[in-house]
């Protein structure tokens, strides 16, 4: 429960900040809620990573799917990935998972120190 | 112990957020990090497919109402009360839609595309400040702020696209700032300027030839250069109907006194020369159409500028409303008001003159320092700029331009690296000194017949233009408009002397003597680069010229009659060869068909059926092109390769013309490399068995088809930088010397 909780307190909230601050703010959100909420490292790190990875996922194929691709194929083409809009949003979403999952890994592990 | 856990998670959070914060390399020139993020990077850019482009321009910016429609094809529609809110307007949806490329065209006029580029781009920026580009926009902003009624239009225009500058975020920034990782900078009237002088440079600058000539007369006759790159070719269709008669000119020139021992008769090698120029084959097309030659009885009037094509356009299309003025056409970016267009009462468009209106003078320096310069029997100070080129990524280069009495100091010892023996050089550009050339199209905008038209361009100065005229009452008219020097006959066709006033320019021809029409019998008129007027125009006017197009273009026109809409568009895109269809004649009867390997026997054939359409699918072009190409490799290159510096082979035209006169070329044609003589049947056969041996290895590539072989694109403005941006392989037709002038893709080499 506690999982799913954080999850979406770092999806929804790195949303809202996202609206306002630069995109590491990703990591900052992650940091505090991970700090909030208590979960082993393991669910701590699977928490911020799936939340901002399922948000970045869930937006970049929400554009794309109004874009009708037309952006994803040209920008897929100059990263050398081949126009697949579809797995560039998964890179995208990786990326933004892995920040936010390290994040909230060192959050929990400040947590326990300070316990 | 969970402390160094603790700190390994800690360091690499902070190592990944640091990584992704900011470039890797030149290859990933943005911080991916910022640039993937869908909230911030290049998705805010994927626009709904289905976006309403409706505008939100704060009140408190605009003196009255304003409205903007977008129709089907997303062309705004302005609607303003007055003057200023409408050139505001206009300067925020130039921004809207174009800012990136506003932004590059004018840092680079300005050689500052090492900010954006990095090291690549410094030679590029040090020839732009040589030539003066920054120099000649503050002259001519210096002047538009004399009058202001004139600068508050353009000051309008600035603050509509700082107004959307100024409303950008991070993540709504156009995708180009994103991936170069930069930030707009604001606008100015002088930026306005720049843009102006970059589309002086474009069709104005690499018009002239001096350095080549003054080349190619160090190998050959005056004789042989007059022949082979003639100022009035024999098969030219002048833009003033040939048999227009001109006043006797009341030319004031003195010749120098030491003008053959001294210019003509002391020519050399010159290695000197631009590293960036210009394509030459810049050119447009428009003609007008006489009521009495159309199915509806009014004129009907059409323009194609061939400006590179690029994503985007530099074109942009648009109306503009006031309760005084209503207009439609083509605006550019960066500027304000119509460029090309029509309004209630009249049209008019534009094409390039080709004239030369650039000259290089020989500078003698007294010592390296450039302080100082030998004129008129003493030593007189240059004013001297120290250009600082600020690098992305590294530190700041800098260059001095030392400026004469004739201009800036273009090449000397420290630039470019091909000056070795060379003097200085300095250029005297008419671009350098000009008046608001943007306010003849504000008056055309609102011209409402012939006499508004004629003054509102006569003040236009450079680049020189063909402004092609219809009017609804059904005048048609053309001038070639612009302010050239009144030149002696060979002035600044080599490079001149520049130790005394003598060579400068001593005037210019009167408005009133530039070429023009009006009305003329045969019902049309017409311009495609060509030489305005036949040698009859009592002036010496080199430039330039480019003749087909417009041949075909008469050829057309003068066969045509109650002419529609829809005819006028096919001529548009006419894929006509006329000039191989005056060539080959001359190939196929020089042909010795015994001579010929087996494979060129079977191209012979193929082009022997070709009825020179150069249309995507046509076959004879190529085979064309390839045997043109051989040919002219065989005729010039012995003799011009003895020139030390690269020089222009003369023009396809001219070959043509010189073959139907003389099949020896002047005895160019020839092989001087041979102990034997060849003729132009030797040549042209063994050119044929040439080719054949390229075509076969092209019909292996599969690309024996026109458009396959030429292969046309258009790329966005970063080219190669963004070849996934580009459209390639595009199935059109057409040739440099077809009305259609979609010629070869040139290699693209990013700036």
């Amino acid at each position: 429960m506690k999982f799913f909780i954080s999850l979406l307190a770092i999806a929804i909230l790195s949303f809202i900040v996202g609206l306002y601050a630069p995109w590491w703010s990703i990591a900052l959100v992650a940091f505090i809620i991970s700090l909030c909420i208590s979960q082993t490292p393991g669910s701590s790190f699977l928490s911020g990573f799936t939340g901002v990875f399922l948000l970045w996922l869930i937006l970049a194929l929400f554009i794309n799917a109004a874009n009708g691709g037309i952006l994803a194929n040209r920008i897929g083409g100059m990263l050398g990935i081949g126009q697949s809009p579809v797995l560039l949003a998964f890179i995208t979403a990786v990326v933004g998972g892995l920040v936010a999952g390290f994040a909230a890994l060192t959050a929990s592990y400040l947590r326990k120190k300070i316990k | 112990m969970r402390l160094l856990p603790f700190c390994f998670s800690l360091l690499i959070t902070i190592l990944l957020i640091f990584v992704l914060n900011r470039p890797i390399g030149t290859k990933v020139p943005m911080p991916l990090g910022s640039f993937l993020s869908p909230q911030t990077g290049f998705w805010q850019n994927a626009e709904d497919t289905a976006f309403n482009y409706s505008l939100d321009i704060l009140q408190a910016d605009l003196k009255g109402n304003a409205k903007v429609y977008f129709d089907e094809r997303l062309v705004p529609h302005v609607f303003a009360e007055n003057d200023e809110d409408l050139y505001f307007i206009q300067g925020y949806l130039h921004a809207k839609f174009r800012l990136f490329q506003m932004d590059l065209q004018t840092k680079a006029a300005e050689g500052r595309a090492s900010e954006i580029a990095g090291p690549v781009a410094i030679n590029y920026d040090k020839e732009q400040r040589r030539l003066g580009m920054k120099f000649a926009a503050e002259n001519t902003l210096h002047v538009v702020e004399q009058d202001a009624p004139t600068l508050a239009r353009y000051s309008s225009y600035t603050k509509g696209v700082n107004a959307y500058i100024n409303s950008l975020a991070e993540g709504t920034l156009p995708l180009e700032y994103k991936i170069l990782n930069f930030k707009p900078e604001q606008w100015t009237n002088l930026r306005t300027m720049l843009l102006l002088k970059m589309m002086a440079k474009m069709l104005s600058s690499g018009t002239e030839h001096d350095l080549e000539n003054t080349s190619l007369r160090a190998i050959l006759t005056s004789e042989q250069f007059n022949l082979l790159y003639p100022q009035v070719p024999d098969s030219l269709h002048p833009i003033v109907p040939k048999g227009t008669t001109f006043p006797k000119p009341m030319h004031d020139y003195q010749l120098p006194e030491n003008v053959d021992s001294a210019y003509f008769l002391n020519q050399r090698a010159v290695a000197a020369r631009s590293q960036y120029p210009e394509d030459k084959d810049n050119g447009s097309n428009n003609w007008v159409v006489a009521g009495s030659k159309t199915a509806s009885g009014v004129p009907i009037l059409c323009n194609d500028p061939h400006l590179e094509l690029s994503l985007p356009s530099i074109w942009y299309e648009m109306q503009l409303t006031t309760p005084e003025s209503n207009v439609y056409g083509a605006t550019l970016p960066g500027s304000p008001f119509v460029i090309i267009g029509f309004n209630d009462s009249i049209a008019w468009g534009v094409t390039n003159s080709q004239r030369d209106v650039k000259d290089y003078y020989i500078i003698k320096f007294k010592d390296n320092t450039k302080q100082e310069y030998w004129f008129n029997n003493a030593w007189k100070p240059a004013q001297q700029r120290i250009e600082e080129i600020r690098v992305k990524g590294q530190a700041s280069v800098f260059d001095t331009v030392a400026y004469t009495i004739f201009g800036p100091v273009i090449y000397d010892g420290a630039y470019a690296d091909t000056v070795t023996h060379q003097e200085a050089l300095a250029v005297q550009w008419m671009a350098h000194h000009t008046g608001d050339d943007g306010g003849a199209f504000y008056k055309l905008n609102r011209a409402g017949n012939y006499n508004d038209y004629v003054s509102a361009i006569k003040d236009f100065e450079c680049p020189g233009q063909n402004f092609v005229f219809a009017s609804k009452s059904g005048d048609i008219a053309i001038w070639q408009q612009g302010k050239f020097p009144d030149r002696w006959q060979g002035q600044g066709q080599y490079i001149m002397p520049g130790q005394d006033s003598s060579y400068l320019w001593q005037g210019y021809i009167p408005q009133s003597e530039n070429p023009h029409a009006l009305n003329p019998e045969r019902g049309f008129l017409e311009s495609a680069n060509q030489r305005p007027a036949d040698g009859t125009y009592p002036y010496f006017i080199p430039g330039t010229y480019i003749t087909p197009r417009a041949n075909a273009i008469e050829h057309f026109l003068s066969n045509m009659s109650s002419i529609s809409i829809q005819n006028m568009m096919e001529l548009q895109n006419n894929n006509y060869n006329i000039l191989a269809s005056q060539m080959l004649p001359i190939f196929l009867s020089n042909t010795n068909e015994a001579a010929l390997t087996p494979e060129a026997r079977t191209y012979l054939n193929t082009i022997k059926r070709w009825d020179f359409d150069a249309g995507p699918n046509a076959v004879g072009q190529t085979i064309y092109q390839f045997w043109l190409d051989s040919l002219q490799r065989n005729i010039w290159s012995d003799e011009l390769v003895k020139a030390a510096t690269k020089v222009p082979v003369p023009e396809e035209q001219r070959l043509m013309e010189l073959l139907k006169i003389d099949s020896t070329a002047l005895g160019f044609v020839d092989n001087k490399n041979t102990p034997q003589v060849e003729t132009l049947r030797d040549q042209v056969t063994a050119s044929l068995n040439g080719a054949a041996a390229m075509l076969a290895q092209t019909e292996k590539e599969g690309k024996l088809e026109w458009a396959l072989f030429k292969q046309p694109a258009i790329y966005h403005l970063l080219k190669n930088n963004l070849p996934s941006f580009a459209r390639t392989n595009l199935s059109v037709g057409g040739a440099g010397s077809v009305i259609n002038a979609i010629k070869k893709a040139m290699v693209q080499v990013g700036e």
